[in-house]
């Protein structure tokens, strides 16, 4: 494995503290209520296909080791399916655990541990901040460049555009300028969606 | 006659695009059952299933945007995707506890992300009294000796809190939907196992995976078909069905049907109607061989 020299800059205990608290802040949260019993994990349908395990990850945070949270494959992985949070017996919502973990990592710029799961994210995103609607064929090109998976699913795609299941054109949202300006209030910073698609232009917005 | 039941109607992008039959459908079987439902004016993308994992005020504001626009119209909300449906609950729980994303969207857009009537799933719809009296009455040609299996997915039951719809373990409401229609729902342990959602698209093997489990289960369990009410878990298990097949050295051809297809044809509408020939997975093969097309 090539080292991979972390954009983290965590600071003895107290930065170690900063991030715990932005986790419980994100996730309206206490790590400290799992009890390790596991249920997350054994009903995780993704369980099989993370470095850590749901139950490892609310350890970690427990001991302190974020940036290592940060860092897994787990937290892109997640699907949110919700499964973990349902059945915690400690009533901590796991998912939303993970999705804070995500957020967290965008917003430190740590390289993400699955760059193609991070990519639809942003291509997803860029076509929405665009038109105010998804657009799967300019998605999937943004997708297909950003991970130059150029090839793969394309006798699937041909056969979704062949029963009509896939627009030609976007179909643009009126709404798309208070989309917009949703955007920019979220404040993401350059990298959080594609920049190909985004006709984010500063028009519209919903009022003045 | 009396007035039509007036719904406002959310179909969201998939609707649009990859689950065309599924708006196709839902429309047409409104039509048949004599309700209304009037979009949402310029309704825009509710993020899922990538805002809220980016910023969580964007994945609160762009499906308040929706909340707000409905908000106008003073009706009940319609949902069918069941990613949109989670979405629009969630934004309404989050809009109580944090005020601040509140403050932040109504100074990006100038509206209020208040809505005080309901969010329906589809399902919910259906057992809207009225509606369940009238699809009764108005049942044609039942779905009988269909054997169907209901997979409910996540967003519809989970997180619990949040969405209030059913158990989040053993769901029955789509199974009493479909013995309403005359088929046979049959019972399985995958009714609410994750497909993989958009995971899909950037790790295929991951779904292929779990839809083939999601199938297997189903068809082991004396499924002929699969109940959906989700776009992206019909593109995956019907989508991805013969990939799955290929991966876990099973046959499976089971047809995947969204619920509302299975209500239009109950209610005696034409496959086309439905939009039944837009499945990768053939749809039409077993209907015939029922004699229920």
């Amino acid at each position: 494995m090539p080292s991979q020299k972390s954009p983290l800059r965590v600071v003895g205990e107290q930065g170690r503290g900063n991030l715990l608290r932005e986790v419980a802040a994100l996730a309206s949260l206490q790590v400290g209520a799992c009890y390790q019993c596991g249920k997350c994990s054994g009903g995780c349908p993704l369980a099989y296909a993370m470095d850590y395990q749901p139950r490892q990850v609310m350890r970690l945070l427990q001991c302190g080791l974020v940036e290592e949270a940060l860092r897994s494959r787990t937290i892109w992985v997640c699907a949110t399916c919700f499964t973990c949070t349902a059945r915690c017996p400690r009533d901590i919502d796991i998912a939303g655990v993970m999705d804070a973990l995500r957020v967290i990592a965008l917003r430190r710029g740590v390289r993400p541990a699955d760059k193609n799961i991070d990519v639809f994210h942003r291509s997803f995103l860029g076509s929405v901040r665009c038109l105010g609607r998804s657009y799967e064929l300019g998605l999937l090109a943004a997708y297909k460049l950003g991970t130059l998976r150029l090839t793969e699913d394309v006798p699937l795609g041909l056969k979704m555009l062949a029963k009509g299941k896939l627009a030609l054109l976007p179909g643009p949202a009126r709404g798309r300028g208070e989309v917009q300006a949703i955007f920019r209030e979220a404040d993401l910073g350059a990298g959080a969606t594609t920049t190909h698609a985004d006709g984010d232009t500063g028009r519209g917005g919903g009022q003045p | 006659m009396t007035a039509p039941l007036r719904y406002a109607y959310y179909p969201g992008c998939s609707l649009h695009s990859t689950a065309r039959e599924y708006d196709t459908s839902t429309r047409a079987v409104a039509r048949a059952l004599g309700l209304s439902l009037e979009e949402v004016p310029d309704w825009t993308c509710c993020g899922a299933s990538s805002a809220h994992v980016t910023d969580p005020f964007l994945g609160f504001a762009l499906p308040a945007r929706t909340l707000a626009q409905a908000s106008d119209m003073g009706l009940d909300l319609v949902a069918p995707c069941a990613a949109c449906y989670g979405r629009l609950v969630a934004a309404r729980a989050e809009a109580g506890r944090h005020p601040d994303f509140v403050k932040r969207f109504e100074r990006a857009t100038g509206r209020r992300p208040a809505f005080s009537g309901r969010i329906l799933n589809v399902i919910e719809l259906f057992a809207e009294p009225a509606v369940a009296a009238t699809l009764k009455e108005r049942v044609k040609r039942p779905l009988e000796g269909l054997k169907v299996a209901p997979y409910y997915g996540c967003l519809l039951v989970r997180p619990p809190k949040v969405t209030g719809f059913d158990d989040p373990e053993r769901p029955v409401a789509m199974d009493r939907l479909l013995e309403s229609l005359g088929a046979t729902p049959v019972d399985f342990a995958f009714k609410t196992e994750c497909c993989g959602a958009s995971l899909g698209i950037s790790r295929k093997e991951l779904v292929v995976e779990l839809a083939g489990r999601i199938l297997r289960a189903a068809k082991r369990a004396g499924a002929e078909a699969v109940a959906v009410v989700c776009p992206l878990c019909h593109t995956n298990l019907d989508g991805r069905q013969e990939a799955a097949a290929a991966s876990h050295g099973e046959p499976l051809g089971l047809p995947v049907y969204y619920v509302t297809e299975l209500v239009g044809l109950a209610l005696g509408l034409e496959p086309a109607a439905l939009g039944l020939g837009k499945h990768l997975t053939d749809a039409l093969g077993l209907l015939r061989q029922k004699k229920l097309a």
